[in-house]
């Protein structure tokens, strides 16, 4: 490459600019040079206008889902390690095997190419952990101011496993919640790097593909009746929406939720409630109370799922609420949180 | 284990509150008020044993006049408002910060007042606004931030203090001799600060017992132990279960950071006006950093959103359950008034984790509009 500064020219070698958006020249050696050398695959690589997968016949899964994190790095992650597992989890809770993601990148002029190649890295690295490839793509640029850096589109697809039905209609009293892991580690590492937020701290973000963790739930012969994985919101927006679903209480008991000693203080510290904070690596089940045992060894058989636990159990109590059994064996309600958790003032 | 000691003070608790009759403590610290909850202590206590919320959370305390003045300043151009995430949301008469942010307002969450001076040293092209909000806790924070950027020469940053003190507002509610309360359960943040022996007044004019306690289950039950024992005994003495962090005479290095950069003044708070010596503002050798003058800033008048009774929840003469707007129209998603903003307003708490039985049917009265 010519490193000699040249008008018009010198920019674009180590930052994005506006012509790499424009569809032409600059745009084609973007993708050649920044992006297929670490996604190349043969679905990719041709660079048509869509994609053609042979897919097992049967039921498809497809989601999609938009990244704007701030920072693009942060403690345990990136932007593009989160676009990866936010779109393969999606596929994964819903009981699908995920197998290709669609990418749209949209970077901000400006953006120096090693961010991008270090976010395109770690895409790479991610789906090749989550076992899928990235089948498609596109690339556009926008102005200066006019985007934090850069945000991600991924969609994806996944065959759906046969024989499972997951939906909360299926829930009864007495059924089980299970969460797979420390909560709370993802939104905290995230904030904890946060312009303006920033504090030191020893957690980092949770972010994983599920696949592999799903699989080997999925296998444990229990009779799973939902799983989600707890993002944003976190533990509390998923456990209030299945009370308000299924028309059941939940009661949860505090000293069972996985939660680490420095999650708990940063939290305290901040004044967040860690059961509304985001995670990016966690499942919550559902199964019968006589399956509980199965489905957590099933888990702690997994690296990601090594800290299991069944945290609480459907009641028929009404109005149909969350309550919480605190560590002191007080009793709270749990609410799903307003919006976006912000830090208290002392 | 920590089971075993919760249990045998909650046991301690229910025998000696057995020997009174009603009982109102004022937990005066918001940070009380949601531990008190997100614990589920206030769950355990026995049914004679009330716990009122206090004029302790920083913002709900923060007259209607400041809010305003702050979303009027957030609006000029080139300015930056950087503030502690509680403020964002409080309405103000035209919106909140958070709806300026979205109209193109330049609005920072922070936490700490360091980072709005790091901030200002990091984009020099804008006015760097802090709001500094708070009590004893947060007052030297922004004490030190006003040093710092003095240090570092910066000509971009400034505070909008409203910062409070919490005694002289204690004092002024006993003064006017409505207070149905038998005694107080006094901040563990703030008495770092000042020290135990600042609630001495309380005691000897008013006759009140006084015990500082933390956040933990643990802290909060003893210290209600302790306020419920002086009852029984007849004492009103200031106590301090909190010795780990609270000394009788406080932070000397915080009291004199405080000192060097702010004098006392007169402040108004909700609902209650303005009340003598009860504020903090910059010196006059500090007032390069004071936002009011540099850029004129007015306070306006302090009002009530129509209909919302924070002023009275505040003084603790109103249980949030008590007013009409209640999880009616005043929601977190939809906050009328500052206690259902912050998240250390009584509103917010009651509504965040209010627990079973009554609550659960006050929920349900309330439209269930909680969706």
């Amino acid at each position: 490459m010519n490193m000699d500064w040249t008008p018009g020219q010198a920019a674009g070698n180590d930052e994005v600019v506006i012509a790499h958006g424009g569809g032409g020249e600059q745009t084609r050696r973007l993708i050649a040079e920044h992006v297929l050398p670490k996604l190349g695959n043969a679905l990719l690589a041709p660079l048509m206008d869509s994609a053609v997968l042979t897919v097992a016949a049967g039921r498809i899964a497809f989601t999609t889902d938009s990244f704007v994190v701030q920072p693009l790095v942060f403690p345990g992650g990136d932007i593009g390690r989160l676009a990866v597992c936010g779109t393969v989890n999606d596929l994964a809770v819903m009981g699908a095997v995920p197998q290709a993601l669609s990418l749209a990148l949209v970077l901000e002029e400006g953006l120096p190419f090693r961010m991008l190649d270090q976010v395109v890295d770690s895409i790479a690295a991610a789906a090749r952990e989550a076992g899928v490839v990235v089948a498609t793509g596109d690339t556009k640029v926008i102005e200066r101011h006019r985007g934090d850096g850069m945000i991600i589109t991924t969609a994806g697809i996944g065959v759906m496993r046969e024989g499972m039905e997951l939906s909360p209609r299926r829930i009864e009293p007495g059924d089980r919640v299970i969460v797979t892991g420390r909560i709370a580690d993802h939104g905290l590492a995230v904030m904890s790097a946060r312009e303006g937020l920033a504090f030191e701290t020893e957690l980092l973000s949770d972010v994983a593909p599920l696949g592999g963790l799903v699989e080997a739930i999925c296998r444990a012969g229990a009779d799973l009746k939902f799983m989600r994985d707890p993002t944003r919101g976190g533990l509390a927006g998923v456990v209030a929406d299945l009370a308000d679903d299924t028309g059941l209480s939940i009661e949860l008991d505090e000293a069972a939720i996985p939660l680490s000693r420095a999650a708990r203080h940063t939290a305290e510290l901040l004044g967040l409630d860690p059961l509304s904070i985001a995670n990016e690596g966690k499942v919550v089940a559902v199964a019968p109370a006589a399956d509980a045992d199965r489905l957590i060894d099933a888990c702690r058989s997994h690296p990601l799922g090594r800290e299991a636990a069944v945290i609480g159990r459907f009641t028929e109590a009404q109005p149909a609420l969350v309550e919480l059994i605190t560590r002191s064996g007080g009793r709270r309600v749990v609410q799903r949180p307003y919006g976006e958790e912000l830090p208290r003032i002392c | 284990m920590v089971q075993n000691k919760t249990e045998i003070l909650i046991k301690q608790i229910e025998e000696t509150a057995g020997q009174l009759g009603d009982v109102q403590l004022m937990e005066i610290c918001g940070t009380h008020t949601v531990s008190l909850f997100r614990t589920g202590v206030k769950s355990l206590l026995p049914a004679n044993v009330h716990l009122i919320s206090g004029p302790g959370c920083p913002v709900c305390v923060t007259s209607q006049g400041y809010i305003d003045a702050a979303c009027e300043l957030a609006g000029r151009p080139g300015m930056t408002i950087c503030t502690y995430g509680d403020m964002v949301r409080v309405p103000g008469r035209v919106g909140s910060l958070e709806h300026l942010r979205a109209r193109g307002a330049q609005v920072v969450v922070v936490y700490s007042p360091r980072d709005a001076v790091r901030y200002a040293a990091s984009h020099p092209d804008r006015e760097v606004v802090f709001l500094g909000v708070g009590f004893e806790t947060t007052a030297p924070a922004t004490a030190a931030a006003v040093l710092e950027a003095q240090r570092e020469g910066l000509k971009n940053f400034s505070v909008l203090t409203a910062h409070k003190l919490v005694m002289p507002a204690m004092l002024a509610m006993l003064a006017t001799g409505e207070m149905r309360v038998n005694g107080f359960l006094c901040p563990g943040h703030v008495s770092i600060v000042t020290g135990s022996e600042v609630y001495r007044p309380i005691v000897q004019v008013y006759a009140r017992p006084c015990v500082v306690a933390g956040f933990e289950p643990e802290q909060l039950l003893r210290g209600i132990l302790q306020l419920l024992r002086q009852l029984t005994q007849g004492r009103a003495e200031v106590e301090n279960v909190y010795g780990v962090a609270v000394t009788p005479d406080g932070n000397p290095s915080a009291q004199r950071i405080l000192e060097q950069v702010f004098e006392p003044a007169d402040a108004v708070w909700r609902a209650m006006g303005t009340i003598p010596l009860s504020g903090l503002e910059l010196r006059a050798a500090w007032s390069d950093f004071d936002a009011r003058r540099r850029f004129g800033v007015i306070f306006g008048k302090d009002y009530d959103p129509p209909g919302c009774r924070c002023g009275e929840v505040i003084q603790g003469k109103t249980q949030p359950i008590e007013c009409p707007l209640f999880a009616r129209t005043c929601t977190p998603a939809t906050p009328v008034g500052p206690c259902m903003v912050s998240s250390e307003g009584t509103c917010a708490a009651w509504y965040k984790y209010g627990r079973s039985g009554t609550d659960r049917a006050m929920f349900h009265n309330a439209g269930g509009s909680r969706r």
